[in-house]
Parts: C-alpha cells; sequence; structure tokens
C-alpha cells in the first residue's frame, strides 16, 4: 500500500515535472525567435564618456536633430536635472529615429511610450535606441528613471507630421 | 522551545511590524496623490511625494521583510531540529546590531537626507549613516546565518543518519542562498558607496553601482519569498487539513532556487547602456530556469492544499477549492497570497522577456507586480503567520477571528484594484517613481485609471489598519490563552524518498558560484579593470 501511494505520487511529480520544464523551454524559444527575427533589440555596450565634460564631447557639444538621410534621423541628446535636450523634435511620419542619448549628472531614463524606447541614461554611458514613427501626432518623451525633486516635470516631445 | 527564543523572534517581528504600518501610511498617501488629492503640505514629518516613497520602499521592502525574516527563519527551525539556537548572545548581538544600523539609517531617512529610494542609485548622494546602517543590517543577517548553521551542525552531531527536518532544511537554503547574494550589496556599499559619502573617494560610478546591486537586488525577492514558501510547505498543508504532497520535490525546488537566485541580476537591466546584449540574454535564460521551480513550488503546494480539502469533503476538478478552511484567516490569508501570486508569476516572466521588457521597463507595470510579490504574496502571507505567530508570543488569543477574515479579504480585492490598474497604465505608458498628479505629460487614457489607483490604496491602508488594530487589541484587550502554534505537515511522499545528495551542502554552494562566476564574471572583471569613478554626487531632492 505504501508502496503504491509512493508510485502515485511519483507519477504526479512526473507529470508535472515535465511541462514545468518544457514550458519555460518554449517561452525562450519564442523570445530568441522574436529577438533575432523581428529585429527587436535592446540597448547595449556602445562606449564610456567623461560625465563631466559631456558639453565639450563630439556629438554632445550640438545636441539636436541631423538628418543623415531622406527619412534617417539621428538624435543627440542629453539629459539633465529636470530637461533633455532638445525637448522637442520634429520628423515626418515614416521617419526612423536613432537615439544618441547620455546623463551630464544623476541617473535619467528615456522613455517614449507605444515606439518602445525605453533606455536608461547613466552618467558615463553613451545610451542607443531606433524608434519608427509611422502614425503622425504628439509623442510624449518621458523621464522614467527617479532623478530629484522635479523629476515628474522632465519631459519632451516628438512631433511626428505627416508626410510632405 | 525556550522563551528566549520566542522573546528574540518577538523582538524581531515587533521591529517589523512598526515599519510596516510606516510603510502602509506613506503608502496611501502615494495613492492618493495619483487619485489627485495631494496630501504632503499637510503631513508635518514627510517632506515630499518623493521622501514618502522612500520612506515606503525601504521600510516595506527593506525593513518589514528583513526583520519578519530574522525572527520567524531561526524560529521554525530551531522548532524543526528541536534545539535551541548555538550561540543565544550572538543572537541577541545580531538584533541589536540590526536595531542599531535601522536606526543609524532612519535618522538621515526621516530626515530628508536620504531621499534616494530604496535602489539608492548613485550619483544621487545620500548622507553616509544611512548606507552605513543599511549596511550593519545586512551584516546582521550574516550572523543569522553563521548562528543557524551552527545550529545545524550541531543537530547533525547527534543525528548524523537522519534527513534535515524539511523546516530546518528550508530555512538553511534561505539564508545560505541570502548571504552568497548579498555580497553585491555588500561590495557596493564597502568599496563605492560608503567611502564615496564620507569623503573618502571623489566619484563614483552608476553602471558598476547599478550592476552590483543588482547583482543582490533580483535575489532579495527570492529572500523575500523563500519564507513564505517555508509557511506554504511546512505548515498550511496542516492548516488546511491535509499533508503535504512530496517533501523530496520540496527539497529539490529549494535547492534550485540556492543554485540559480543569483546569476540573472542582468534581466534588471536590459535598458542599461554598457552590458553587452549577450550577456543579458544568457541572465534571460537563467531567469527562465529559475521559472522551473517556481513551477514545481505550485503544483506541489496546491496539490498539498487539495489533499487537505479532499480529507475534509471537497469534490470535483475545481470544487474542492471551496471546501479549504477559509474560515481560519491564517489560512485563508496565505491562500489568497498564493492566488495573486499566480498573476505576479506571470507578469514576472513577461519582464524578464528580454525584448518584451522594452514596453514595462520602469513602468506603472512593474510597480503594479511587485505588489502582487513582496506586496501579496510575501507580506499577506507574513500577515496570515502573524495571526497565529503573534498570539503565541503574547501568550493571548487573537482578539478577533472575524476582522482578521475581513482583513485579509480587503487586501485581497484592495490589492486586485490597485494592481491591475497599476498594471494597465504602465502598458500606456505611465512612468513608476513619478510625482503623477503634478505631471505635464498626462495622457487622456491615464486619467480615467487614476482614481482606481486612489481606491485600490485606500482599501489596502483600510486592510492594514484592520490587521493593526487586531494585533493591539490582541495585546491589551484579549483574555483567552494563545492556540497552539501550528504543527508540521506531515508528506505523502517523505523526506526518505528524496535523494541524499539533497542534504549536501558544498556541491551546491560550489555549483552557485560557478553559476555566477560564468554569467557575472567577464562583465564584472571588465568593469573593475575600466571603470574610472569618476561620477560627482548630487543631492537633487
Amino acid at each position: 500500500m505504501a508502496t503504491r501511494k509512493a508510485t502515485t505520487v511519483y507519477l504526479y511529480e512526473l507529470a508535472w515535472i515535465l511541462p514545468s520544464f518544457a514550458i519555460p523551454v518554449g517561452m525562450l524559444v519564442a523570445l530568441v525567435v522574436t529577438a533575432f527575427g523581428a529585429g527587436i533589440h535592446l540597448p547595449g555596450q556602445e562606449r564610456r564618456i567623461d560625465p563631466t565634460k559631456v558639453a565639450e564631447t563630439a556629438p554632445f557639444d550640438t545636441p539636436g536633430l541631423v538628418e543623415l538621410a531622406p527619412g534617417q534621423y539621428e538624435v543627440r541628446m542629453t539629459a539633465q536635472i529636470w530637461a533633455f535636450a532638445p525637448n522637442e523634435i520634429r520628423v515626418p511620419a515614416g521617419s526612423t529615429v536613432h537615439f544618441w542619448a547620455t546623463s551630464k549628472d544623476v541617473v535619467h531614463g528615456l522613455l517614449i511610450p507605444k515606439v518602445h524606447v525605453n533606455v536608461m541614461l547613466l552618467p558615463g554611458q553613451v545610451a542607443h535606441a531606433v524608434a519608427r514613427f509611422d502614425t503622425p501626432g504628439e509623442y510624449p518623451i518621458i523621464c522614467h528613471e527617479y532623478c530629484g525633486i522635479a523629476h515628474h516635470t522632465m519631459a519632451g516631445k516628438v512631433i511626428v507630421e505627416a508626410a510632405r | 522551545m525556550t522563551r528566549s527564543e520566542d522573546r528574540l523572534t518577538a523582538a524581531f517581528v515587533a521591529v517589523a511590524l512598526v515599519a510596516l504600518f510606516g510603510g502602509a501610511l506613506t503608502g496611501v498617501f502615494q495613492a492618493l496623490e495619483h487619485s489627485g488629492l495631494n496630501v504632503y503640505p499637510s503631513t508635518p514629518l514627510v517632506k515630499s511625494y518623493y521622501h514618502s516613497l522612500t520612506l515606503h520602499g525601504v521600510l516595506n521592502v527593506l525593513v518589514w521583510t528583513t526583520f519578519f525574516i530574522c525572527g520567524f527563519v531561526p524560529f521554525l527551525v530551531t522548532r524543526a531540529l528541536g534545539r535551541p539556537l548555538a550561540l543565544p548572545g550572538l543572537a541577541w548581538l545580531t538584533f541589536w546590531v540590526m536595531l542599531g544600523g535601522l536606526v543609524l539609517a532612519a535618522i538621515p531617512l526621516l530626515g530628508n537626507a536620504a531621499t534616494v529610494m530604496f535602489t539608492f542609485y548613485p550619483p544621487l548622494k545620500a548622507h553616509w549613516a544611512f548606507y552605513v546602517g543599511l549596511t550593519l543590517v545586512v551584516v546582521g543577517t550574516w550572523l543569522v546565518t553563521l548562528n543557524l548553521a551552527l545550529t545545524w551542525r550541531a543537530w547533525r552531531r547527534q543525528h548524523p543518519a537522519e534527513r534535515t527536518p524539511l523546516a530546518a532544511f528550508m530555512g538553511l537554503v534561505t539564508f545560505a542562498m541570502w548571504t552568497i547574494a548579498s555580497l553585491g550589496i555588500a561590495a557596493e556599499m564597502l568599496v563605492m558607496l560608503i567611502p564615496w559619502s564620507l569623503g573618502l573617494i571623489g566619484g563614483t560610478d552608476p553602471l558598476l553601482a547599478r550592476v552590483l546591486f543588482w547583482f543582490t537586488g533580483h535575489p532579495i525577492v527570492y529572500f523575500w519569498l523563500l519564507p513564505a514558501y517555508m509557511s506554504w510547505y511546512a505548515l498550511v498543508p496542516r492548516q488546511a487539513g491535509g499533508k503535504l504532497f512530496s517533501d523530496p520535490l520540496a527539497r529539490t525546488s529549494f535547492i534550485l532556487f540556492l543554485v540559480l537566485s543569483t546569476p540573472l541580476g542582468f534581466h534588471h537591466q536590459y535598458t542599461d547602456p554598457g552590458i553587452h546584449v549577450g550577456w543579458k540574454l544568457v541572465h534571460a535564460f537563467l531567469t527562465f530556469a529559475v521559472f522551473f521551480p517556481s513551477l514545481l513550488t505550485f503544483f506541489n503546494v496546491v496539490a498539498s492544499l487539495e489533499s487537505g480539502a479532499r480529507a475534509r469533503g471537497g469534490r470535483g476538478w475545481v470544487a474542492w477549492f471551496a471546501r479549504l478552511p477559509w474560515g481560519d484567516p491564517s489560512l485563508a490569508a496565505q491562500v489568497l497570497a498564493m492566488l495573486l501570486f499566480t498573476f505576479g508569476g506571470i507578469g514576472g516572466l513577461i519582464n524578464a522577456s528580454y525584448n518584451l521588457n522594452l514596453v514595462v521597463h520602469n513602468t506603472a507595470w512593474i510597480v503594479g507586480h511587485l505588489h502582487l510579490t513582496v506586496g501579496t504574496a510575501v507580506t499577506l502571507t507574513f500577515m496570515g503567520i502573524c495571526y497565529w505567530l503573534v498570539p503565541h508570543l503574547a501568550g493571548r488569543a487573537l482578539w478577533s477571528r472575524r476582522l482578521a477574515l475581513a482583513q485579509v479579504w480587503t487586501w485581497f480585492v484592495g490589492m486586485i484594484v490597485f494592481s491591475n490598474t497599476l498594471h494597465r497604465l504602465g502598458l500606456m505608458g505611465m512612468p513608476r517613481r513619478t510625482m503623477i498628479g503634478a505631471a505635464a505629460y498626462v495622457q487622456p487614457e491615464w486619467k480615467v485609471l487614476l482614481p482606481l489607483v486612489g481606491a485600490g490604496g485606500a482599501l489596502l491602508f483600510l486592510s492594514s489598519v484592520l490587521f493593526f488594530l487586531n494585533l493591539v487589541l490582541t495585546l491589551v484587550a484579549s483574555r483567552a490563552p494563545a492556540p497552539a502554534v501550528p504543527a508540521f505537515s506531515e508528506a505523502l511522499s517523505g523526506a526518505d524518498h528524496a535523494p541524499a545528495i539533497l542534504d549536501r551542502w558544498r556541491p551546491w554552494i560550489a555549483l552557485a558560484f560557478v553559476l555566477i562566476a560564468i554569467a557575472y564574471g567577464p562583465t564584472l572583471v571588465r568593469l573593475a579593470l575600466t571603470t574610472p569613478f569618476n561620477t560627482p554626487g548630487l543631492r537633487v531632492w
């Protein structure tokens, strides 16, 4: 009787362990496929910058929007308490925008909901993120890391205009 | 059990409960702020939303959890081993070191000189006493580990052939895991933040600090969760009128937590620049691996509950659930905590999902998530434990069982409203840790939901008031003697079915260090060699 009970428990265990193993593995496969198949990339290792000399270091000595090619833009952005520079960007619909950004003081964040720009801006590190703006409208740029007493005022916007 | 162990547990739990009260009070201020009611101009001690938020985070996730665990786990381990702590004097010294550290940290914290959140990311620079105080609390937890290890060794000498009792095994694994995991935060404090805050070194580095913080910052959630699991495995099956389904499976999952909890902290830093995406992917893999012991726990605990409900006449595939002893507030609290933790676990997988993290990182979603995990799976379970532990320690029966049931259900409903709303706001792009009521960029679709944050927060606060009221009345007004402490559960499949290697420590601890070396080694070595420590500190609050 004791043996039969133990065997039953063992079979239940097995019946659970196998799917418990299969579920995370299946999810991992889905994750890798979407990361590399769909080309959704995380911020990675770019380069260091002296956080006390951001204003003198290219490309952050000239913050702003640069058109690289038709429909291709680059933003050189600095974050400091409690503002982004530039804090307003205008691009035509269908543009791809590369954000190159860093912080001049404390840790900030760069969040543009809907287009999934989500990157931390750390003093000493250059951050990179890419977004494609297809639909005309206003997209808020939000600092999403606590950066002091007026953190909630730190914002900007991307204005996407109907294609010319 | 000597009265001395009980007094020690009572001391730790008392500090924990005071912290929880402070955490609950500041919490409701923040929830009301989100729904448009700014109370800060009229709060005498709390200077700003961010001061309140720092207090809320530190008191709840660092103080309430840690002090409760350092009281509760040795209580269970000594009972399971049937012997007192090896060094009772050290145990009291530990308590005073931790309390001293807490007071030291509390002075700048209350004085608005450490408004840096519980993550204290530099170059935000708090007063040195904040860092030194928190470090003393961590040192105290190491002394608990030492005392538990010595107690187990003394037990082992007298019982060379026996399996370690399950509750003792789990308590030891919890503290062994935590001690390994806490090396990251210890390094951050001792090498970077303390000398920097004292002015001994001029600069710091945000990236290295974050890597060291999250080395500890993810496994700390297992340090909070595993004591709740101890209750779910070792006590709840019997409280439900049944038996633990499988002792070997319980031991297996705890050993997997020991091995896998630490080498996965980069999943909190997916959006950080300066870490190679390849290592982020490795940490994503390991995070999914630690989901495996979580699923084992889910199965084992639910099967144990089912055995209790069926013994009480429960039938059917799902209908047995209604036959659990829902009139027992300790059990009701813990089963409802498990129920919400299911959603917390699913949300956690989404957070860990590498590229999917881009949608939720640092949004209100995360706040919703951690209120399901540490705010419910852990906190509501600890509240359920308090419903038998506090009466036992006080020697008086709980003042009101019905009030306790009302408290438990209010927490459950309040948390569903609060957490669901925050998850949805996060998906709409609302940032966390932000004074939303005063923000310039509140979107029209957020405005519809924000009142629900206040409503959920108010229900949670009401629940905590009922909780503390019941405990205070137990101390001052209850006259009936306390009922017996819940006995340890028997198992359907017992310890004798568990492989002997699960009772050994060295192979598993060695494996944990190997995985840490693989997952963290290259990045930590690179950062140690190349970091210039040239970021000056700032006080911007």
